[in-house]
């Protein structure tokens, strides 16, 4: 366990409600904005991220939540608006750059080589060393011990920490990227669609180390376009759409019947519904869907979520 | 939310679900144990074959010639596990070692100032093919063929536009020709066995590169550039330097390699090294480095290169006509491959 680790729990016990009384958030997007020569990927998008809280992007395919996490992770620039860290406005040239402020991502595709072992992928860019000058070596005892601790500690039991990374199931993979976030003192989390490729009892572990980050103290940012495994763990969700945000809301403030009817667009559903019956589908979903429009429709107008 | 860490207990010393796997299963498991069993069985068959295959003198003469493939094998090994390969390895070599030879005999100076100077061009060489594929992502199948075609022609032209002739002057007479021939090309009697040098130089450096590829950071590197790039980028490996580092690292073992043939020989043919490069990427595939990158091993590209110099030396020994050698390479070429393959495919599966 490293020390800035310890300092953020001490951060979050002083905290009375972080959401509102912190004084600056730990990362924060203003504004933020970006295009690739003519095509306009992102615009004004404003969000924040808190010690302990985490935080959800929503949205579809080709809504901007990629560009929105590679501009936090330091793979690109953005070109509009304020990126803070710490209250102090900062623009990453690199991932290293990213890394070094404690901002880590946990990539669709994990970032892991499959087949390398896990240790090696655990401490791979960041490895622990004895010896000095030439003959300087890695500490391979100390990097599988930590390695099988760390795991432990995260609630994966692993049987062999030399065996190579692609050998694991999809979920354990996640897990170990994670650990992999937490033990190298990450302060915000990204992960992107963690729970895209994997079936619902591996979500539902996924989901669970992420709550576990959280309790650690870090700042979690959790991109995914399904509301289902947004909202039980998100305080805060941003909504994206083409680029856009459509919304910004804390927890207490919207339902997960809106937030889904928000993510699919009720128009959009009956526009569904109506193709679905034309195309002669199947009579039950049809109407599981009309129930869907009517029941959507009915929420948002009851009290429209108010923005943050 | 608890803010107090859950005491762990401590991780236990033998896991049940793991079978005890005895040294040999763990050896089975190493990329190169199909080239070691293949050696294996091709050293009892030339040794069952021929009589003069095993007596010290022979052994020692298959063992240079393995030496000759195996140095640059060591570089060509740890680039492929980094996930590229070099066209113009073989015609480098001689360009290192025309570059020692022309520039000291140009000037009259002192061989060891051309040999320092050789040592130069070899990185540089490798540098530039390292920092053009960085630079354009092309695939290094291309950049490399195009290096191997221009220095191919360097050759030959700078030769015969110095020299005025197909092949370097000899440089025996000069300065520090003796020493740089003690250095590179001589050899030391074992057991009243004249053993050559770059037996030992080949040794030395597959004893480097395999602590350099297990027990190093750059190690560490080099398996992840070969295996994901962008992964490694992700968690902040240094994957262009890593890479560049590499090819110079090949650009070295090919400065070894050309001042050997040129203190040898006291001159080098211009024309000469052009294919040479497949016999490097052939000893590492052999050894049971992967052609896509990110699993191999330096010991394995050794005992590729010994493959091959038993099979070169065998043939000739068992005194069978060598027209069939080139065919014997490509049934074991193919027949490594095939390993190498099963290998992958196991590693990758996933549990799901």
């Amino acid at each position: 366990m490293s020390a800035n680790q310890i300092d953020q729990q001490q951060l979050l016990k002083d905290e009375k409600d972080p959401l509102t009384h912190t004084p600056v958030h730990l990362l924060s997007l203003e504004s933020v904005g970006k295009h690739y020569g003519s095509i306009v990927a992102l615009t004004d998008v404003t969000m924040a991220v808190d010690n302990g809280r985490v935080t959800c992007v929503l949205g579809d395919n080709g809504a901007g939540k990629s560009t929105l996490i590679k501009i936090i992770a330091g793979l690109h620039q953005h070109d509009e608006g304020v990126l803070k860290v710490m209250g102090e406005e900062r623009k990453f040239s690199s991932p290293r750059d990213a890394l070094d402020v404690g901002i880590a991502t946990v990539y669709q595709d994990l970032a892991v080589v499959p087949l390398m072992p896990i240790w090696r992928n655990f401490f791979l860019g960041s490895e622990l060393t004895t010896g000095f000058g030439p003959f300087k070596k890695l500490d391979v005892q100390t990097m599988k011990d930590v390695t099988k601790k760390e795991l432990a500690d995260m609630g994966i039991d692993l049987r062999d920490v030399e065996q190579p990374i692609g050998q694991l199931s999809g979920g354990e993979r996640q897990c170990v990227a994670i650990a992999r976030a937490v033990y190298f003192g990450a302060k915000v989390l990204i992960l992107d669609e963690p729970t895209a490729a994997l079936g619902v009892k591996q979500s539902g572990v996924v989901l669970r180390y992420i709550l576990q980050a959280r309790d650690r103290g870090l700042g979690v940012i959790f991109i995914t376009h399904n509301p289902h495994h947004a909202f039980p763990v998100g305080d805060r969700f941003l909504l994206l759409k083409r680029g856009k945000s459509i919304g910004y809301y804390d927890k207490k403030d919207i339902t997960l019947d809106e937030l889904t009817a928000q993510m699919a667009g009720g128009a959009e559903l009956a526009e569904l519904a109506h193709e679905l019956e034309q195309l002669g589908g199947h009579g039950d979903v049809v109407k599981e869907v009309q129930a869907e429009v009517a029941h959507t429709s009915e929420s948002l107008k009851e009290d429209s979520p108010r923005h943050v | 939310m608890t803010i107090t860490q859950s005491v762990t207990k401590p991780p236990a010393l033998r896991d049940e679900r793991l079978i005890k796997r005895n040294p040999f299963q763990k050896l089975l498991a190493r990329p190169e144990v199909g080239a070691l069993v293949g050696a294996i069985v091709l050293f009892v068959f030339f040794a069952s074959v021929s009589q003069t295959f095993i007596q010290p003198n022979a052994f020692a003469t298959v063992l240079y010639g393995s030496s000759t493939i195996g140095i640059m094998a060591v570089g060509v090994s740890l680039l492929m596990i980094g996930g590229e390969f070099d066209l113009s390895t073989g015609v480098a070599v001689i360009s290192s070692a025309l570059t020692a030879s022309m520039f000291s005999w140009y000037f009259s100076m002192n061989v060891w100032v051309g040999v320092v100077l050789a040592l130069v061009v070899s990185l540089g060489i490798g540098f530039i093919n390292g920092w053009i594929l960085m630079k354009t992502k092309l695939p290094s199948f291309i950049v490399t063929l195009a290096t191997f075609l221009m220095l191919t022609g360097l050759n030959l032209g700078l030769t015969r536009m110095i020299g005025g002739g197909v092949s370097s002057p000899s440089i025996s007479d000069m300065d520090g020709y003796q020493a740089a021939r003690a250095v590179f090309a001589s050899s030391v009697k074992i057991g009243g066995v004249d053993v050559n040098n770059t037996v030992f130089i080949w040794i030395a450096l597959v004893a480097v590169a395999s602590w350099v590829l297990l027990r190093t950071k750059v190690g560490n590197w080099i398996f992840a550039v070969g295996g994901d790039a962008n992964a490694a980028r992700a968690v902040g490996v240094p994957v262009k330097a890593t890479k560049i580092g590499l090819f110079m690292a090949v650009g070295f073992c090919g400065w070894v390699l050309g001042m050997h043939n040129l203190f040898a020989f006291d001159a080098v043919q211009s024309g000469e090294g052009v294919g040479n490069e497949f016999l490097y990427i052939i000893a590492a595939v052999i050894g049971g480095c992967l052609l896509t990158g990110g699993y191999g091993s330096a010991v394995g590209g050794a005992i590729g290169a010994f493959i091959f110099g038993m099979a070169n030396k065998g043939i000739v020994y068992a005194q069978w006509n060598p027209d069939w050698f080139k065919f014997f390479l490509g049934l074991m070429l193919l027949l490594a491959t095939i390993v190498n393959l099963i290998v992958k495919r196991r590693a990758d599966a996933s549990k799901g």
